[in-house]
């Protein structure tokens, strides 16, 4: 079967009913374990891509477009390839084949080939000795160009197709246009009680790893091109560079090393790892590139700004009877991730809550801006913002309480929403629950005074999604096990373990189902050459789909140990139970081995020992063009209440508490999903006060630093209070779901949703500057004395 | 990683041994904590061919009194060490508040008082890379001709940034500079010049030893108050110094407000002493002359759109800050700031 079924027969804790089973009957699942890899980087001997050193390493540097759309006239590298110690100067002649992370949608180039469509478009790349050496070659290229109109208004993209920033396209500058509407919503919401109808902004952000990209390529005498990079994708960029090097994928190999931080920023092929590959491919050396920080902003790929446009009806008792949406994303100057996230934005929107009928217009266009593309809570982050406070207008309008209009609505487990994905299961009302009872809302909500207020919302995200970016039938995961005499078992996985613990994840799956420890167990991850395919950090999809492909292997070898043991014993195999480093015989407690004993038999038995498992999705999604995007095996749901104050004298919001209560089907490790919860909250939290990615004036990105991008601090985080719902679903790795992407949603509308039951003001516009604020709060005492006045007269 | 500029370190150990390393090398900077300066150097703000460092001249450390009861910085002390100072937190308590909410922890233990006196302005479009200065063809600072925050503008408007420096003010404080033709002491007030590019009158060959406060008269209240987005790390988007001298029985002798953070120099707020002098905190007079000090402040302060932020947010808030500032100075707290 495609999907893992945790009731089967091999389940190592027996008979029974796993789904009511609790954590106490799990060995290492659900338990506070440190991650694998924890020691080695709290002590800095993890080794990150720019840890990497080989002999004769030259180094690399990219030169950038200082304009934001041009034409490339004339390049001339001659003055920087006759300074000493330059090795190599590349162009985007070197390697003019376009690739795209989704393969509809090639547009980008390693380097630019004849235009240029931002500014920090990477334009050449020079290997030298060192750093400065290679710095200086940079300004030595001359190149010409003939500057373009500069787009830096989406609206004007959507109706101005020339210039167009990519070239041969009959849609002109727009990059995606979905329409999808699932009901009558005219007639719904004409039927409706109460319509809300209003306009939402969501601002840029950007991930900010605190690893910036890094790339280091060596090319054998043989022939062999081995790259390591700090990616999320491994697989997407084996293929990618086969396809743009132009060799043959068995003769590529890439590895992913320790990695600080991606967030979505590290999941498409990235500019710096052809260039590498190319430039050590011509010299016979390995080369390295790490990027500055500055880079780092440009490469972007960080979160769409979306204009919002919502109409949502509900009868008199409040339930939702159509919701209408029209959004226009601003997708910067490439594809990405684009095609998918025009779709996220309608697709992912269709739960906790029911929707009879639902329509939405969402239209992607190409800006002269750093390329957006997925940033954790991928395309759906902006249209959750804005739907939620939407609910809470419609809650207003019928005097229901915020969290009982949520409730009324709930879709309800194991059920389709109105798109036609399935969803299995949902603790959403659990989500509510929790943050409602741990925030006192009943005591406290609308009852602490102007100023301070409380606000709630909720949402829901993908494990996973059954679109494997390209199309084809083989599994989206796969895990191979080797076991050593010494009792040693090693995992190999595909999976790309970006920090968030897919590594711990797989070691945790392996001890609980063979009964080793966990220090017995190795994991060899992210190397195309050692490692079976896996697509990919990202789509929050690594713990559900790597965890039951895990799970698939551990059983077929663990069905090997067991019958070596059990024919030794001369007993049923299903009397014997691998728990704790041994074989015991369940009947006979006294009699036991240990698990190398174990390990000894088997390999004796059926020789060299070994298990390879797999996961693929089974068939999902609604029967329409798109409707297998979002689509995803299990769906995970949130809940958050935050408790914030404003300073009606500087506009200052303060974030006090935000109670974060997610539905993870089951927590593999507590700790991890908590920190997973904390960590996403911290984001949004980080994104509606903070954080702002945007150009100015000149299409040039107004403050690419770690000090211009304001990251809070320590001092400006509030408490974040993490409630784990466990709901158990039916076809995840013992029941878990998502936790890495679903819990950011709610944090931004629930503290719009906070504000206005602070001080009374609706906060649509992103991110919530104490300008803004000020502003609103001007413009609703305006607003009241004119009312005053009115009633007065 | 930025690269730094390739320069000749000279680690001097006494302040002659300084003068002369940076007079007889045209071009040659000092550098303190290196805070500022190094990100500066990577952004190719500054490439001297020679920096003289004064980490191990140790007769620019320390804080003290003199017998005339005034205090005594060297230029070297470091933020976080004239922060927690009780001598300065009791004889100059804005300078103290201010000190401690200069960027991080971590840079205060390296940055340095005469680090932050001596800051250089500054601009959204001039503390950025070369990459980004050349795309816009760089600004008037440095390597350019025009300006980007004032079409057509002549001057630099570039913001003084330092927080320390309109507490310095407040509280008459003198410095004490040293250069190849001797020593010389000049008041803080006289030492600016209005010109982003380079605000103050020291000779590039100068280098400034101390920090003098005056002693306060017993009355004395200070306070600092600071506007930024962050708890920390971020510069001023408004910094307001208060000083407020009460007399023996309690109502205003003396007040003094100095705003930094708007352009190129830190501005005095005008006409306050006349609003304020002889009320007394706690009483309606007092806070309605405050309210009228800060209607004052507003008219007067005009910030541009020299650093990141919204200038318009940024005047709004020169009033309420200036309020608080003075209210927090009056019950002898602070520093204003928003955690």
């Amino acid at each position: 079967m495609s999907a893992r079924d945790l009731h089967g027969p091999g389940a190592p804790w027996g008979p029974g009913e796993p789904g009511a089973k609790s954590n106490q009957e799990f060995v290492t699942v659900g338990k506070p374990h440190r991650k694998v890899d924890g020691i080695a980087k709290a002590t800095g001997a993890a080794i990150y891509a720019d840890d990497i050193t080989l002999p004769g390493m030259l180094h690399a540097k990219t030169l950038r477009s200082p304009h934001p759309h041009a034409k490339i006239r004339r390049i001339d590298t001659s003055k920087a390839r006759a300074l000493k110690g330059v090795h190599a100067v590349i162009t985007g002649e070197s390697m003019p084949i376009k690739y795209g992370v989704i393969p509809w949608t090639p547009d980008e180039n390693a380097l630019a080939v004849d235009k240029v469509r931002f500014i920090g478009d990477p334009v050449a790349a020079v290997a030298a000795i060192d750093e400065d050496t290679a710095n200086a070659a940079l300004k030595l290229i001359e190149v010409e160009y003939e500057l373009l109109h500069t787009f830096l208004d989406p609206r004007e993209s959507l109706v101005r197709a020339e210039p167009a920033i990519h070239e041969g396209r009959k849609e002109g500058n727009i990059s995606k246009s979905v329409q999808l509407e699932f009901g009558q919503v005219d007639e719904a919401l004409a039927s409706a009680d109460v319509v809300v109808e209003d306009d939402y902004f969501f601002h840029g952000s950007t991930h900010a790893p605190i690893e910036p990209h890094c790339a280091v390529a060596t090319y054998s005498p043989d022939g062999v091109l081995t790259l390591w990079s700090a990616t999320q994708i491994t697989h997407y960029v084996h293929r990618a560079l086969s396809r743009v090097l132009e060799l043959p994928a068995h003769r590529i190999r890439v590895i992913q090393p320790c990695l600080g931080g991606a967030f979505g920023g590290k999941s498409d092929p990235f500019s710096l790892e052809f260039c590498v590959a190319k430039l050590a491919m011509l010299t016979g050396r390995a080369v390295k590139m790490l990027w500055t920080r500055e880079e780092v902003f440009y490469a972007h790929r960080g979160r769409h700004p979306m204009q919002l446009h919502y109409r949502s009806g509900a009868t008199k008792d409040g339930k939702l009877t159509g919701v209408d949406a029209k959004i226009l994303i601003d997708g910067g100057s490439y594809s990405s991730f684009g095609l998918v996230t025009t779709y996220y934005s309608g697709q992912l929107l269709t739960g906790p809550y029911h929707f009879p009928t639902y329509r939405f217009d969402s239209t992607r266009v190409f800006t002269n801006k750093p390329p957006c593309g997925p940033k954790r809570g991928h395309g759906s982050v902006q249209p959750r913002f804005a739907f939620e406070v939407q609910l809470d207008q419609l809650a207003e309008k019928l005097a229901l309480d915020p969290i009982e209009i949520r409730r009324r609505n709930f879709q309800g487990d194991f059920t389709r929403t109105v798109n036609g994905q399935r969803v299995t299961s949902n603790g959403f009302l659990q989500c509510l629950d929790e943050v409602e009872r741990a925030s006192r809302w009943r005591e406290r909500r609308g009852k602490l005074g102007f100023g301070r207020g409380l606000g709630v919302a909720g949402s829901m995200y993908i494990s996973g999604t059954n679109y494997p970016v390209y199309p084809n039938e083989m599994p989206q995961a796969g895990i191979q096990l080797k076991v050593d005499r010494s009792g040693l078992v090693t995992v190999f996985t595909g999976g790309n373990d970006i920090g968030q613990g897919s590594n711990s994840m797989c070691a945790y799956i392996v001890s609980e189902e063979l009964g080793i420890p966990i220090e017995r167990i190795r994991v060899v991850a992210a190397d195309t050459d050692l490692c079976p395919v896996d697509l990919g950090a990202y789509s929050s999809r690594v713990t559900f789909m790597v965890g039951n492909a895990t799970i698939d292997a551990c059983r077929k070898l663990r069905e090997q140990l067991v019958a070596a043991v059990a024919e030794k014993w001369g007993c049923a195999p299903t009397r014997v139970r691998l728990l704790e480093g041994l074989a015991i015989d369940l009947e006979d407690t006294s009699r036991s081995m240990t698990s190398v004993e174990a390990f000894h038999l088997a390999e004796t038995k059926f020789d060299t020992l070994g298990a390879t498992g797999s996961y693929n999705t089974p068939k999902l999604g609604g029967d329409y063009r798109g409707g297998t995007i979002g689509a995803s095996p299990a769906y995970s749901f949130t809940a958050h209440v935050v408790d914030a104050s404003v300073d009606v004298e500087t506009g200052r919001i303060t974030v006090h508490d935000v109670w974060v209560a997610h539905d993870c089907g089951r927590a593999l490790n507590p700790m991890i999903v908590a920190g997973q919860m904390e960590g996403s909250a911290y984001m949004g939290i980080a994104e509606a006060l903070f954080e702002e990615h945007d150009v100015n004036r000149f299409g040039l990105h107004r403050g690419p630093s770690l000090l211009d991008y304001r990251l809070p601090t320590s001092l400006d985080t509030p408490e974040f209070r993490a409630r784990i719902v466990e709901s158990i679903d039916p076809e995840g790795p013992y029941g878990a779901k998502e936790a890495g992407e679903g819990p950011l949603h709610p944090s931004l509308p629930a503290l719009s949703n906070a504000v206005y039951d602070a001080v009374g003001i609706r906060l649509k516009h992103l991110p919530f500057t104490p300008a803004k604020v000020l502003a609103a709060l001007r413009e609703k005492r305006e607003r009241e004395s004119v009312a005053t006045a009115q009633g007065a007269r | 990683m930025l690269r730094l500029p390739k320069f000749e370190l000279c680690t001097p150990h006494t302040v002659a041994e300084a003068v002369k390393l940076l007079a007889e090398c045209p071009g040659a900077m000092l550098v303190a904590g290196g805070t500022d300066l190094v990100p500066n150097m990577k952004h190719e703000l500054f490439t001297p061919p020679r920096l003289v460092s004064l980490a191990n001249v140790r007769e620019l450390r320390g804080i003290c009194t003199r017998d005339d009861g005034s205090l005594v910085i060297g230029a070297m002390t470091s933020l976080a060490d004239v922060a927690a100072s009780d001598l300065v937190r009791a004889h100059a308590p804005a300078l103290a508040q201010a000190c401690s909410l200069i960027a991080g922890p971590q840079l205060r233990t390296m940055g340095t008082l005469g680090g932050n006196v001596l800051l250089d302005t500054r601009c959204q479009w001039y503390n950025q890379t070369y990459f980004w200065r050349q795309a816009l063809g760089f600004c008037m600072k440095k390597d350019g001709e025009v300006c980007h925050v004032v079409k057509g503008g002549k001057n630099c408007v570039a913001a003084a940034s330092n927080d320390s420096a309109p507490t310095l003010m407040t509280l008459g404080a003198m410095l004490d500079l040293v250069g190849p033709s001797g020593p010389r002491s000049v008041p803080i007030d006289e030492f600016w010049v209005a010109d982003g590019i380079y605000n103050k009158q020291l000779a590039k060959d100068e280098l400034l030893v101390s920090i003098r406060v005056p002693k306060p008269p017993a009355g004395h209240r200070g306070a600092y108050g600071k506007l930024r987005d962050r708890g920390s790390i971020d510069f001023p988007l408004l910094g307001v110094a208060v000083r407020l001298d009460l007399d023996a029985s309690g109502a205003v002798e003396h007040v003094d407000i100095v705003v930094t953070a708007l352009a190129a120099q830190p501005k005095r707020i005008t006409k306050v002493l006349e609003l304020l002098r002889g009320t007394r905190p706690g009483t309606p007079q007092f806070d309605e002359s405050v309210a009228q000090a800060a209607a004052l402040a507003h008219k007067q302060c005009k910030p541009l759109a020299n650093i990141p932020g919204d200038a318009d947010y940024r005047r709004e808030m020169v009033p309420v800050y200036v309020k608080r500032t003075l209210h927090a100075a009056a019950r002898g707290e602070g520093p204003v700031h928003h955690v």
